[in-house]
Formats: C-alpha cells, structure tokens, sequence
C-alpha cells in the first residue's frame, strides 16, 4: 500500500477498488479508484477521500508519508459517498482537520453526517494558501452533482478535476504514459456516458473555464491521472458535450421468438446499405451502461420491442428510461416490433423516443411472424428514409 | 423582466430567452411559467429559485 508521487510533496494516497463490478448500477468490468491525494506544505491538506471500505488502505498510504492527525485541511471536492465516505472515520483521526466544500457541499455532507464539523464552504475564485502553494477552487455545479467544485494548485499547475476526466478502471498505474490510452479514453467515454452527459451544457462552461489555466496535471478522482495525453482528453470532452456523432446506427432490442430480432436485422441491412456503422444490441446481453457508451457518438437509435401483456418487454422500458434521463442530444430514432394482438409496444417506444426530443421516423409493426418480402420491404422504407 | 436563479444548480430562468425546450416561449416571465415547470438542469421546482441580484 504505497503512496505514488506526483509533484514534489504531493501524492496519491487512494484506495483501488479491484473487485467492483457495480457502481449504482453501471458495470465496471475493470474495477475502480477513488483517488485522495496529500499535500504536504506549510499545511497539511488532503483532497477528497475514498469509498468508507477502503478507508484501511488510505490511511496506510498516507500513514507512510505522514502521521494523519497532521492533517490541517480536509477538501471535499464532491459530497457523493466514493469520495466523502470516509469522512466520518477520518475527523476521528484527524479533529482538528478542517473541512472545505462549496455550500451545496456543506449542506450535502450535513444531511449525509450529522456532525457539527468545522467546515469552510468556499465560492469560486477563493484561495486556500497551503504555504508556498495554493489552492484556487472553481464551482462546477451538477458535473454532475449541484456541490461539485474543482481545485486547481497554479505552482505546480495540477487540476483535481474530482469525476470529471475520471474513469471507472483499477490499476497500479498511476499515470497515462504508463498504461493504454485506447482503454483509458473508453473509460473515460463510458463514464461520460453514463454520469456526465446529462450535463454537457455544463461541461461546456468548465471546459471554457478550465482554458483559461495552465494544465500540466489532471488528477481526477478516479482511474487514472493524465499527464501525456490532456489534449486528448479534453478535445474528446469537447466532442462529447457537444453531442458529436458519427455515421452510426444502433439497434438495441428485445425478443420473444426471434420475430423483433428478425426485423432488427432487416433494419440493420439498411443502415449497412446506407453506408453506417451498426451495433446490434439484444437487451439479453447487453448491459445499459454498455449501450450507453455506443450511444454518446451515435446518430441512430433504433429501439425494439415486441408486445408483452399489452407493454413492451421490462428491459426495453429499462433502457429507455435510463436513456431519457442521461438525455443526448440531437439523434434519429425509430420504434420496431412484432406482436401477435394488441401491439401497444411500438407506440410506447415511439412516445418515450419523442419525448427525449429525437426526430422519430415512422415505427415498423408487424404481426406475428415476419415473412421475407415483408423484411426485404422494411430494408427499402428504411434504406428511402436515410 | 427580472432574471431568475436555480439556486441549487445555478441556471439561469432568463425570460426573454424562456425555455423552449420545455414548451415555454420567450417572452414569460418567471412567474406565469407553469406551475409544474421544473429548472432544466437539475429538476427542482419553481420554489428552489431565487431574484437574480444586480
Ligand atoms: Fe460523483
Ligand atoms: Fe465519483
Ligand atoms: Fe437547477
């Protein structure tokens, strides 16, 4: 359990979270970190914490560097329990810690833990001075939470950007150079996808303040610290908050006897004929949070379901609703199913893909079985619409 | 008009630009925006808004 420097007398002193497979929902095949990071100046400050579990192997880290009664200051970057968790366990330690948070940071750790802590609630634009360094904390509310705040130390020009630029991997590398970029950006874009991108508008705006500093360092809050590749990073942050997309169709759907996965194939013959990428996307064995990571640069949405009990399938109605929430921007889409009465299923898709504000083509409903003219028919609509 | 503020997330209700994603023309004001109306960033109500100050 050793600390890992990153500037001279800071240092990461998080916990991995190897075995994590679910983060509320969000499957993290790769694991996690929660990054806390110490700075030892004239003051004594730590930067966020860990999930309360790993609050053990934190204090080994930091243990080792320092006794963590020394603690001057505790910054809480971000209320959510994988970085403030550990709180209650640490002010034991550390009484005299004070604690620096936004106001909405105040008030969110107050409902989590009835403690009358000394806090600091900061503004943007105030100044932690740690001796010769200094912490400047920047506001940036709901991203993606209404008490996130950024810490930025200009002398040695490191952003702690807490889950902004994060990513759900855990590793004992600390750094980009040190590990594959290509799996580094698709964490980072999964993550995006399923915590972030309700929120680009206001990704926007941090981005905008974020260039108006010189970054040598981001150090998010989890996965790994960016060094090397920040441009890389940042431009993709840029692609995403602004709904990019590529010539990409996904067909993400459910199916009884195989009939709503037959159209779903006639449809993606369209898209290959017209010229797209695909990614069919059976709900069977697709997690949401997986799809959603297809999702962020897709223009196409295509949904399937066929009609169960007078509804579509539970997992259809899953994903819609977790797509609605993280809400993109800007995509076609197009509801499809077979039924055998009834058929109300392709309309409820239909209503749910409106209501997102997509542009929705004209729904396929087809009775029981499809037969080959009837698929050969659905490839022409589809490939006259693109 | 007067400029209204979230103040759990801090958007912005300008009148002049309402809020058209959610139906509500420019031109309303805070306090004709329908009763069910929600701040379109983080989905609190109307009473989570405060005047902005000058
Ligand atoms: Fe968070
Ligand atoms: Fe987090
Ligand atoms: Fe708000």
């Amino acid at each position: 359990m050793q600390p890992v420097r990153i500037a001279e007398n800071i240092y990461w002193v998080g916990g991995i979270d190897w075995d994590l497979r679910n983060f509320h929902g969000y499957l993290t095949q790769r694991g996690s970190t929660y990054n806390a990071y110490l700075v030892i100046d004239e003051k004594i400050a730590l930067l966020d914490t860990v999930k309360h579990y790993l609050f053990d192997e934190m204090i080994e880290r930091i243990s080792s560097i320092v006794d963590p009664s020394k603690i001057d200051y505790i910054v809480s970057n971000h209320v959510e329990m994988d970085h403030s968790g550990s709180l209650p366990m640490l002010k034991k330690i550390a009484p005299k810690a004070g604690i620096i948070t936004s106001p909405n940071g105040q008030k969110g750790l107050e409902r989590h833990f009835k403690e009358g802590w000394d806090y600091r609630a900061v503004k943007s634009g105030e100044v932690l001075a740690l001796g010769k360094r200094n912490l400047h904390f920047v506001l940036t509310p709901m991203v993606h939470w209404p008490d996130n705040m950024v810490s930025y130390m200009p002398e040695e020009k490191i952003l702690f950007s807490n889950d902004a630029f994060g990513q759900h991997i855990a590793t004992s590398e600390r750094f980009d150079h040190e590990y594959h970029l290509e799996i580094i950006i698709e964490e980072a874009k999964k993550y995006y996808a399923n915590i972030v991108l309700p929120y680009s508008e206001q990704v926007k705006k941090a981005l905008a303040a974020a260039s108006e500093l010189d970054i040598a360092t981001i150090a998010p809050s989890h996965g790994i610290i960016w060094q090397k590749n920040i441009a890389d990073i940042i431009a993709n942050y840029r692609t995403w908050s602004n709904n990019g997309t590529q010539k990409k169709a996904l067909i993400v759907y459910d199916t009884m006897w195989k009939s709503t996965e037959k159209i779903a194939h006639a449809i993606q013959s369209a898209f290959e004929l017209g010229g797209y990428n695909t990614r069919m996307l059976n709900l069977q064995h697709n997690h949401i949070s997986d799809i959603m990571t297809e999702v962020i640069d897709a223009e196409f949405i295509c949904v399937g379901s066929p009609t169960l009990n007078n509804n579509m399938m539970p997992n259809v109605a899953a994903f819609l609703t977790y797509l609605k929430g993280l809400a993109p921007k800007g995509r076609k889409a197009l509801a499809f199913g077979s039924y055998g009465w009834g058929g109300q299923s392709i309309g409820q898709i239909d209503e749910v893909l409106k209501s997102c504000g997509f542009e929705v083509l004209d729904g396929i409903k087809v009775n029981y079985v499809p037969g080959s003219d009837e698929l050969k028919n659905i490839t022409e609509k589809i490939g006259e619409m693109l | 008009m007067k400029k209204y503020v979230c103040s759990v997330c801090g958007y912005i209700y300008d009148p002049q630009a309402g809020d058209p994603d959610n139906g509500v023309k420019p031109g309303t004001a805070f306090k004709d925006l329908p009763a069910d109306w929600v701040c379109p960033v983080c989905g609190v109500e109307k009473d989570s808004f405060e005047p902005q100050e000058d």
